[in-house]
């Protein structure tokens, strides 16, 4: 029987989706060998414990809750040492956090705190008593290394979206703690949190996601890929590299090598010929869909379903046909 | 400011790849090995600070085979003062073994910044800055889009998922670097020449133990793909009913 660890992030008010993810993959892990108590770490500013029973929906035993007004913010050493100290303090066979923006920052300090190694960005993990193993995309997605990692608590971060959150019917024991520093303490401190537009979903969330590439021939024309993603309602706009570097989208929104990598369930290309740099950002999408007028363009090839022609007349009538199959599908 | 900047070789992911033998690692053949391109946005800040804020001191310090010397001359060639060949062959997948190595390396050298790529584009890991800081007790602020330092602090931007973080560290600090801060330069020939001159030093990796390894390494599943629905908007219906019935993604 072996307990397990999973950090539950906290933004704005709300659990954020990859919350949900570690704890359900801690209950998986806990189940796996025996089954043991899952406890999640949640950190943040006053108003966090009224919500906090809701990791028990993922399979979370008892959460700790650590409210501080300095905590609204992301604090890196403050969460970092809170999270050591509440690894440190049971006996966890394993820890689970996200490879999110937030995750990819805190797990690494937690590991190194705690002397242990991290396999870090995992899509897939097994966990036994003695080791665990996990696959993880490396060389830009060119190649998967199944990974064996030894130590307890073997800390791992997960790709956000690869493992799905499932859902219990679980009652969840909530206690609160004290951070393990002084917030005013801290050397690095986020003095400021500012929300981009929130008309979209996130990239590394939105189970559709519609990318622009040069293409759409000009910034003005992204209002097409905009209009495709407000049609399905729950996607996130991306581009090229080639498409940010002159502008048209901020560099945040970028899909590739050096961008964000995302694994949506839909995933339509427009005007993008489909460079190995954008590829290794967005191939582990389930479906995927390439609108271009170069039949030979690269994109087709890991496409599944591939419209050849020009995108200003193919989009227009797809934007049209997509809200209308969702009106009748709803 | 005296600056170090944390690079790796990497493999050229534009290359055709193929698994060796041992099934744990890349066939080596045939594969170019260039500066990580996160690294390669370092090597630039760094190079830009001291070139904005008077004279200082940037070294280039990495783990690997003897190869890597090629790898850290081409910094050199861009303008960094001088190198550290820390010997690692094959380097470790373990990042926590690197930054042990890292960190006693760097100890007590008095540097300003230790700067690292936000990620390597080998292991896509991004573990050993963070993991470098808290060995050496230096502040850290990871993958960072912009950067002012004055007066011995400094203010950076992160990118999180649909929002931007202000934050602000003292110095000296370790800090990852995300894309968007500047391009690398490209050496010029007289950076090339004047490179051949700069000195490298060579000693043994001091390596934590291992804890984390490859058990297998596999090429993806090819997709599928290559089906055309059609051709122009008249493709579109049928498109959308494949979307709709066989893909169930709408």
């Amino acid at each position: 029987m072996a307990d397990t660890f999973a950090f539950a992030e906290f933004r704005a008010g709300a659990f954020r989706k990859v919350a949900f993810e570690t704890v359900s993959a801690a209950r998986r892990a806990a189940d796996a060998t025996g089954g043991g108590t899952v406890t999640a770490l949640a950190m943040g500013a006053p108003g966090l414990s009224a919500k906090a029973a809701e990791l028990g929906r993922y399979g979370a035993d008892r959460v700790i809750v650590v409210e501080h007004a300095e905590l609204a913010r992301y604090s890196p050493e403050v969460f970092a040492g809170t999270a050591a100290a509440q690894l440190k303090a049971g006996s966890y066979r394993a820890g689970f956090f996200s490879a999110s923006a937030e995750g990819r920052d805190l797990a690494p300090r937690v590991a190194a705190a705690l002397g242990q190694s991290l396999a870090s960005d995992i899509t897939s993990f097994e966990i036994t008593a003695d080791a665990l193993t996990a696959r993880h995309p490396v060389y830009v997605g060119k190649a998967i290394a199944t990974l064996r990692l030894t130590g307890t608590p073997a800390l791992v971060s997960l790709r956000p979206g690869a493992m799905v959150a499932v859902e219990q019917s679980r009652t969840a024991q909530v206690e609160t703690a004290a951070p393990a520093l002084d917030p005013a303490s801290a050397r690095v401190v986020v003095t400021e949190l500012a929300q981009r537009p929130a008309a979209r979903m996130d990239l590394g969330e939105a189970p559709v996601v519609i990318s622009g590439g040069r293409g759409l021939k000009s910034a003005e024309n992204f209002k097409l890929v905009e209009d495709l993603a407000s049609a399905f309602g729950n996607a996130a706009v991306g581009a090229t590299r080639a498409v940010t570097d002159d502008g048209w989208r901020p560099s945040s929104d970028q899909i590739g090598q050096t961008g964000r990598l995302v694994s949506p369930a839909l995933y339509v290309a427009v005007g993008i010929s489909g460079a190995i740099q954008h590829l290794a950002g967005m191939r582990t999408a389930r479906v995927i869909v390439a609108i271009n007028r170069d039949k030979d363009a690269p994109i087709f090839k890991v496409a599944d379903y591939g419209i050849v022609g020009d995108l200003f007349e193919v989009v227009p009538p797809l934007i049209e046909a997509v809200k209308r199959a969702r009106a009748e599908h709803q | 400011m005296k600056i170090a900047v944390c690079l790796k070789r990497v493999p050229d992911t534009e290359m055709r790849f193929a698994i060796a033998a041992d099934g744990t690692s890349l066939d080596s053949a045939g594969l170019k090995y260039d500066i990580s391109d996160f690294d390669g946005y370092a090597v630039e800040i760094a190079l830009r600070l001291n070139e904005q804020q008077g004279p200082g001191e940037v070294v280039v310090v990495a783990l690997g085979p003897d190869a890597l010397q090629e790898t850290l001359r081409k910094a050199l060639s861009m303008g960094v003062d001088r190198g550290i060949h820390l010997q690692a062959d094959p380097v470790p997948y373990d990042g926590f073994s690197i930054a042990q190595a890292l960190a006693s390396e760097l100890a007590g050298q008095g540097f300003d910044l230790i700067l690292f790529g936000r990620v390597a584009t080998d292991t896509g890991n991004g573990m050993v800055g963070p993991m470098t800081a808290h060995l050496m007790d230096l502040p850290c602020v990871t993958a960072i889009s912009r950067l002012e330092i004055a007066a011995g602090k400094g203010t950076a931007h992160r990118e999180l998922e649909g929002a931007t973080e202000t934050v602000t560290f003292p110095l000296p600090a370790i800090l990852t670097i995300d894309e968007g801060i500047a391009r690398p330069r490209l050496p010029s020939l007289k950076g090339i020449m004047a490179a051949k001159k700069k000195p490298i030093e060579s000693r043994p990796a001091a390596l934590g133990p291992v804890r984390l390894t490859v058990d297998r390494l596999e090429l993806p599943p090819e997709r599928a793909g290559g089906r055309i629905v059609g051709e122009g908007p008249d493709a579109v219906p049928e498109l959308v009913r494949l979307l709709h019935e066989e893909a169930k993604v709408l």
